[in-house]
């Protein structure tokens, strides 16, 4: 059998499962970005119909899945795992939306890291043999996230200049084990890094380290260079964070032309977010619209797909702890023509 | 992956009027949804998810009126889809309450009425009290009140009220020592959130309503009361 962890953190599916299939469904913020005639899907506004933000979310997630498993011609009951998860208290939008599909459900949690983490996990399923085909949501909401985490949204307060914007929107995918798709061929699981930042409104800075301590790991264990890959693109740093990422990068003396980020790429600058996009749809989206089409196309043969996430809950933050981050790594593949 | 996408142009003009149908046919089924056998349910159940994913992704495509259309047509599909779940958790849930442990609500009224009736009374021997020894009655509410509070935050503190709520329940939140217990047990729960983000912005959190909404029934009750003064003195 072929040896299936490499070095410390990094596993290796021999089997190559694939991404067959995956859909993104966007708020109206979202859609005017520059990546907006990409998403399968964008809401005209941030409710979708529905009398909560919460409702709305979950629709939103509900809808990417839907839209996914609909451009592959596959139903709910074809799904031998869903995993799932979002930002909300006791991630109510992947409970709800896994509701729906009834297929047998996991529920995850790691932050804006989810769509990652749920790569990983079902790479893992899938290279064990466990089942054929896996779904994968998560989303976030702006409007959900900020009554959760920070402030009523009607609130006239001002926000710092390292502050990002949570993504309205939801993305999907759909892994199976056989089949032609996007390959996914490594995972490095991250470890919680924290420097000790606490400032909720500054999660990029929070994050780079632990962005940092995985791309790194993943190469060391690998034995591959920066120049292995043709974008290494992290989830939600931010335009803050990502500019710390490539100066930590610089320092350890790697190339950082190709580094690149998610919450950087989701919004125009002047679409007054400050530092940029975060949440977990922020990666998810722009992974399911921007890079598969970059890897279907053949623009892109190789990527590390890093999501970050930072651990933190309004009640540390309150209690006045530091954030505890992780990142996630996938490296996913263009198709082979066949 | 897009690859689907065109070739169901043609097919989709078919389909659409076939889920129209279908949705007809389909309310006839559902009505009788309390008889369905249960694998015709599961038959439906994914008929239904079938449906909504495929004109989710037409109307995803879609703009202007057709757009309108498929979301139309949608939400009848979302409709039919909760009600075919109803008649499976009515059926549960009246299992699960004829077998769910039977409130003891005798023995709880009664110690509500012991203890709420100890507590006023406690409240009106104080009140003598203070009238014997001299102050006006006004003042002796006022007294009495303050110092009921103070026992009711005292004992919270000190971690007795909460013991005595679970025997008494109502006994001992309605009278003003709960309203004590109330603003004291939130207070001493938030602290370790800091005093502005903890107890500044959470004291109220169980007490608030009662403010805010007796505040407000004391404004309609005043309200009232002059108007029908006024009237009886018009009436004169």
């Amino acid at each position: 059998m072929a040896q299936k962890k490499m070095g410390k953190q990094t596993l290796q599916f021999s089997s190559a499962p694939v991404i067959t299939s995956a859909a993104a469904v966007v708020g109206p913020k979202e859609g005017q970005g520059p990546l907006g005639d990409k998403y399968d899907m964008v809401c005209d506004d941030t409710y979708l119909g529905e009398k909560t933000w919460e409702n709305a979310e979950q629709k939103m997630m509900q809808y990417s899945m839907e839209l996914a498993l609909e451009k592959r011609g596959l139903l709910p009951a074809d799904l031998d795992f869903y995993l799932a998860g979002d930002l909300l208290n006791q991630i109510i939008s992947a409970n709800y939306t896994a509701r729906f599909l009834n297929a047998p459900f996991l529920g995850l949690y790691g932050a804006c890291s989810t769509m990652a983490e749920g790569l990983c996990l079902a790479g893992i399923l899938l290279e064990g043999g466990f089942g054929e085909r896996i779904g994968v949501s998560v989303s976030s909401h702006h409007d959900t996230a900020e009554r959760q985490f920070r402030y009523p949204t009607e609130l006239g307060a001002q926000r710092p200049m390292t502050a990002q914007w949570t993504v309205t929107g939801g993305g999907s995918c759909v892994l199976e084990r056989i089949g032609t798709g996007v390959k996914l061929t490594h995972a490095t699981i991250g470890k919680i890094k924290d420097m000790g930042v606490s400032n909720s409104n500054d999660l990029g800075s929070a994050m780079a380290p632990a962005a940092l301590d995985t791309i790194k790991t993943h190469l060391e264990d690998l034995g591959r260079k920066v120049d292995d890959y043709d974008l290494i693109i992290t989830g939600d740093l931010g335009i803050f964070g990502h500019t710390l990422l490539k100066e930590l990068m610089q320092k350890e003396g790697y190339p950082v032309e190709r580094l690149s980020d998610c919450g950087v790429l989701i919004y125009d600058p002047n679409q007054d977010t400050h530092s940029g996009g975060s949440g977990c749809g922020c990666s998810a989206v722009v992974l399911a619209a921007h890079l598969m089409e970059k890897l279907h196309k053949g623009e892109y043969q190789r990527i590390f797909f890093v999501g970050t996430g930072a651990l933190l809950s309004p009640i540390s933050v309150f209690q006045g702890e530091t954030i505890p981050c992780i990142a996630h790594g996938v490296v996913l593949e263009a198709p082979s023509n066949e | 992956m897009p690859a689907k996408k065109d070739e169901g142009k043609e097919n989709s003009k078919v389909d659409k009027q076939a889920i129209r149908e279908r949705i007809k046919e389909r309310e006839a089924l559902i009505a009788q949804n309390f008889v369905l056998a249960e694998q015709e349910m599961t038959r439906l159940q994914q008929e239904l998810q079938k449906e909504h994913q495929k004109v989710l992704y037409w109307e995803a495509k879609a703009k202007g009126a057709e757009k309108e259309h498929f979301n139309g047509l949608r939400l009848e599909i979302e409709r039919q889809q909760k009600r075919l779940a109803l008649p499976e958790q009515i059926v549960y849930q009246s299992t699960a309450l004829r077998l769910a442990p039977k409130q003891t609500v005798v023995k709880n009224v009664v110690m509500a009425f012991l203890v709420g009736g100890t507590i006023c009374l406690a409240g009106q021997v104080i009140l003598n009290i203070f009238l014997q020894n001299g102050l006006a009655e006004k003042e002796a509410g006022a007294a009495t009140s303050a110092l009921l509070v103070f026992l009711g935050a005292f004992l919270t503190g000190l971690g007795y009220y909460d013991e005595l709520g679970k025997v008494a329940g109502a006994g001992s939140i309605v009278p003003i020592t709960g309203f004590a217990n109330s603003i004291v047990s939130s207070a001493m729960e938030f602290k370790r959130e800091g005093f502005v983000y903890g107890v500044g912005a959470r004291l109220f959190t169980v007490a608030g309503p009662v403010i805010v909404y007796g505040t407000l029934v004391s404004i309609l009750v005043g309200l009232i009361y002059f108007f029908i003064n006024r009237a009886n003195f018009t009436l004169l």
